[in-house]
């Protein structure tokens, strides 16, 4: 078919599967919050990866270049998805690869499900994605009767431990050594019962648990980091080797991977392979990368399937103020710097996406009004530290404004007679028209002062604008305007000729603002 | 309508606007400002920084080093392709491992190879910045699964094989080939975000630069 588009946009379609919060995020905050155990473990581990991430960054003297020659690429990239895609398909199919379309989760779900049946297997092993977390695919395929074994270390914590992951780089990120040394006591079959905390005794626990899983599996299911256009090539980003087990060993191979992962070309690695693993665990490197294109007659599974998946990203895409939140290549760098998710953990946000990018994503794929997502562009206090971290620089921060706008342009749809901060905002509307209107409001300005009363402090604030004072208090307003008292300082007459004085010493301006009745100015 | 169609009439309709194509800036590094020493340097440093025993050897000692290496060892791998002379010194000496080739015409099994002491495989190239090793499926490196199952893995690589940034090395490596890239021994970071070496791929990584 063709790619020009001719018509009218049509309405976008949301994404379904593990995207939405289920209750408002202040709620669930507040909930997660209280787990002191899991702010200490999520304290200790994002602390770990900033120094990490920055030192090896720092080593890097094009890291700024990188950073925008990835921008550009996945912009170039989502600007002729259509013909990327096409590319793709076909060098994919040419070299024996199968490609399936799902529309949504459901349709991937099933797509998977009868690939698997196809073989007859009822098992199959899984290297950690996160689009099959998106679509809940191990949950599907157990109603389906079909066993699928996480193998990613904390993949198979969050697993063992019947928990839902929180981090999208390292999904037990909330689990220190000592609870992991419990769930593998308590879960494993055959574990060693002197099993210590160390991560070393651990790890080698699971590859005990999971070798002959390995060695045996007939069907395995991938997620891609990559896919590059030009040769249709796929690629997995890992570290202990269960990726190389899974994408090498069985004689299936299933990948579900979203249709904005791909990259125009091969030399474009050349950038990402360096992004990626400095910013997600902080290392120069990861331990193993794998690249397969197709089949390769005699080397690794010779049944190669890959279902390319919308579940909202064309939505997503028809943001043209959100839709760089595509360019997303899952480091969790985002995550590993906020504030809010450093205290919350990734539950909180509800999503399979959390953090800032979460926060963002999720909404986007899902539409502002779906269940609770509404309340994720607010958890944010738009600090930036994620814009800054982010190496193909989504500007997160611009993206989360933009969807509280969306979120209060539907909220005022919904009900049709204003609200306080309707008026409120008419009401700046008004003040800030004019400087003439805003000099009249501000000779309300005692009046502020007068209800602070003595202790200079006012402690509630009526209506909505009592939200701002639950949790702290306001500091008495001066009993001028910068603007008033810029008037009377400044009439021309006294007009302060420059060069006269010494700035920040004895000039008039600042004179003028000591032993004066303003100098409460200073605490407003 | 097809899923296929019906997600592409999506993305055209999501791009009605006509997004405009950057032009990708390229200024970062795609060439090496080291000398071959320092090169050199760099990739035993980052290999022993992910904890891979390193060697630096005369071209003419690999046979020599491979032998001290491998003593003790019960049986190895090698692919059918990996330059004889490199396990002269192995052949029927007493206490020198059984060597099993894997060839298009003999593939061992996974029971076969698990049951194995070590792999030894040559490299495609490497990248010194990154400490990365990349085998890219040539007969002198073999099938992925030679170089994933066993618990050694002894690679050679040729000092004139490394590069030093990393698209130096792509534009060496052919896309469409099966590649694995190897940046030490299995490692994993996934409890408190540590790094410790070890789970499912090879925990031993011996790297023997012939010079």
């Amino acid at each position: 078919m063709s790619n020009t588009f001719l018509g009218m946009p049509s309405l976008p379609v949301f994404g379904r599967g593990n995207l939405n919060a289920t209750e408002p995020f202040p709620q669930a905050a507040h909930r997660e919050l209280a787990n002191t155990q899991l702010r200490a473990n999520l304290g200790h581990a994002t602390h770990t990866i900033r120094y990490k991430r920055l030192k090896v960054v720092a080593e890097l003297p094009d890291w700024e270049q990188m950073r925008d020659a990835g921008s550009a690429i996945k912009d170039a990239t989502m600007a002729n998805l259509p013909a990327m895609l096409e590319q793709f398909e076909a060098n994919f199919t040419a070299r024996g690869g199968i490609i399936h379309w799902a529309r949504d989760a459901q349709e991937a779900n099933e797509i998977v499900t009868a690939l698997i049946q196809e073989t007859g297997e009822t098992e199959v092993v899984k290297v950690k994605s996160m689009a099959t977390q998106e679509i809940g695919l191990n949950e599907y395929l157990e109603d389906q009767g079909i066993a699928a074994y996480e193998t990613d270390l904390a993949e198979l914590i969050v697993q063992l431990d019947h928990d839902k992951p929180s981090h999208i780089l390292v999904p037990a990120i909330h689990k220190n050594r000592s609870q992991v040394r419990e769930i593998f006591l308590r879960e494993m079959p055959a574990v060693d019962p002197n099993l210590t905390d160390e991560p070393a005794r651990l790890a080698e626990a699971a590859r005990k648990h999971l070798r002959k899983k390995f060695l045996s599996a007939k069907v395995a299911i991938s997620g891609a980091n990559f896919g590059l256009a030009d040769t249709g090539t796929l690629t997995v980003v890992e570290s202990e080797g269960n990726g190389r087990m899974c994408l090498t060993l069985p004689e299936t191979l299933i990948t579900v991977m979203g249709i904005e992962k791909l990259l125009p070309s091969w030399s474009d690695l050349e950038v990402f392979m360096q992004l990626l693993p400095r910013s997600s665990t902080g290392e120069r490197m990861n331990p193993y990368t794998s690249l397969w294109t197709g089949v390769t007659e005699g080397d690794g599974p010779q049944n190669v399937h890959l279902v390319m998946l919308d579940n909202g990203r064309t939505a997503a895409l028809a943001d043209e103020y959100g839709r760089t939140a595509l360019n997303c290549i899952r480091c969790s760098a985002c995550m590993n710097v906020c504030p809010v998710y450093e205290r919350t953990g990734g539950h909180a946000y509800g999503s399979t996406y959390p953090g800032p990018i979460g926060a963002i994503l999720s909404p986007l794929m899902t539409g502002i009004k779906s269940e609770e997502n509404n309340s994720l562009p607010y958890a944010s206090s738009l600090c930036g530290a994620c814009f800054d971290a982010c190496p193909v620089k989504i500007n997160i921060p611009e993206i989360l404004v933009h969807l509280r706008g969306e979120d209060v342009d539907s909220q005022r749809a919904k009900v049709k007679v204003p609200s306080q901060m309707d008026f409120m905002m008419k009401g700046a509307e008004w003040a800030f028209s004019s400087g003439a209107k805003l000099n009249l409001l501000e000779k309300g300005l005692p009046l502020g002062k007068l209800a602070a009363g003595r202790d200079k402090v006012i402690k509630k604030l009526p209506g909505i604008a009592g939200g701002w004072t639950q949790s702290r208090d306001i500091p008495a307003p001066p009993s001028q305007s910068f603007r008033q008292w810029w008037a009377k300082e400044h009439k021309p007459s006294t007009a302060v000729v420059p060069g006269n004085a010494v700035p920040g010493h004895a000039g008039p301006g600042n004179t003028a603002g000591h032993g004066t009745e303003n100098s409460e100015g200073e605490q407003a | 309508m097809s899923a296929r169609e019906d997600i592409m009439a999506r993305i055209a309709s999501a791009l009605h606007d006509a997004p405009e194509t950057p032009v990708v800036p390229r200024e970062y590094r795609r060439s090496s400002n080291m000398s071959a020493e320092q090169r050199l340097e760099q990739l035993v440093d980052r290999l022993q920084d992910y904890k891979a025993n390193v060697f630096v050897t005369p071209a003419e000692e690999a046979s020599a080093k491979l032998a001290e290496l491998l003593a003790g060892s019960t049986s190895i791998v090698v692919p059918h392709g990996l330059p004889q002379d490199w396990l002269s010194k192995l052949t029927d000496d007493a206490g020198m491992p059984a060597i099993e080739v894997d060839s298009p015409e003999r593939r061992l099994t996974v029971a076969e190879l698990d049951a194995l002491d070590a792999v030894v495989t040559a490299a495609a190239t490497a990248v010194s910045e990154t400490g990365t090793i990349m085998l890219d499926g040539s007969a002198d490196q073999g099938r992925r699964i030679i170089s994933l199952v066993p618990d050694r893995h002894i690679v050679l690589l040729r000092a004139s094989d490394i590069v030093e940034v990393l698209p130096e090395a792509i534009a060496r490596l052919e896309a469409t080939r099966p590649q694995t890239w190897i940046s030490g021994p299995s490692a994993t970071s996934d409890i408190e975000l540590e790094r410790v070496e070890g789970v499912h791929g090879p925990r031993t990584l011996d790297v023997i630069i012939l010079t």
